[in-house]
């Protein structure tokens, strides 16, 4: 599933389109603390965090994630709104806890 | 690509919007350069890192990148502290971070262990009071 396959699902909001939307989404991960998230997002994965910094992107696009998921209904902020769009970064937000968005996607991914 | 390929960046202290960038330039640079994304991601995690500590403890800094065919080469230069304790340092989950640094989702303790693991080399020179200079290889 692409990224853009994601975002057509409507399962979340899309907060910003990124560039690279035909890239293949691979795994899900789920983690809140950057450090970590740093050195274990797998490469292609759908982030799904409550972090919505300006860092959160950075940590995305340097990771190279294929996407950032907000969820619980965290804010995502005004300075990562502009970030994200400079960068590039697809960003997806949801009110659905951390857990139940993780699965959606592990769902349309091996459904 | 015949002869190395230099860049530098000055690193603003305390400044956590702009701690990134210049990870972020060079990651587009390589890419432009046509070097390997795993090489790439590599260089990325472990910069971002290194300009993270820098931002956080030493109060800013310089980092040279040197690409050639065969490596990239980062030396990240501060004025900082200093690292007392290189060996304690460089534990996973050890940090001294401040709380408004935990707060953004950094400070775990994984900065030191990540350069590590995503470099094919990494030195620490360290002098309490003077400052850290951290050079890191990634072979392409």
């Amino acid at each position: 599933m692409t990224v853009r396959e994601l975002t057509e699902k409507q399962l979340f909001h899309v907060v910003n389109m990124g560039n690279d939307t035909d890239r293949e989404i691979t795994k899900v991960f789920c983690c809140d603390l950057l450090s970590i998230a740093m050195g274990k997002a797998p490469a292609d994965s759908a982030w799904v965090t409550v972090m919505g910094n300006v860092n959160t992107i950075a940590v995305a696009t340097l990771a190279d994630a294929a996407c950032v998921v907000i969820a619980e209904g965290a804010a995502v902020d005004e300075v990562a709104r502009i970030r994200a769009k400079e960068q590039g970064v697809t960003v997806l937000a949801t009110q659905e806890p951390i857990f139940d968005a993780a699965l959606r996607i592990h769902q349309e991914l091996n459904g | 690509m015949e002869e190395a390929i230099r860049l530098t960046y000055d690193v603003s202290p305390e400044d956590f919007t702009r701690a990134g960038e210049a990870s972020s330039d060079v990651k587009g640079k390589l890419k432009r350069l046509g070097v390997p994304p795993d090489a790439i991601r590599k260089v990325s995690i472990a910069m971002y890192e290194g300009e993270i500590n820098m931002v956080i403890h030493a109060n800013g800094g310089r980092i040279t990148v040197e690409i050639t065919p065969q490596q990239i080469r980062m030396v990240l230069a501060d004025q900082g502290p200093g690292i007392p304790d290189i060996e304690q340092a460089m534990q996973a989950g050890w940090s001294t971070a401040p709380d408004e640094v935990r707060n953004l989702g950094f400070g775990a303790g994984m900065g030191l262990p990540n350069m590590k693991k995503y470099t094919d080399e990494m030195k620490i020179d360290t002098v309490l009071g003077v400052g850290t200079t951290i050079t890191m290889t990634v072979n392409i």
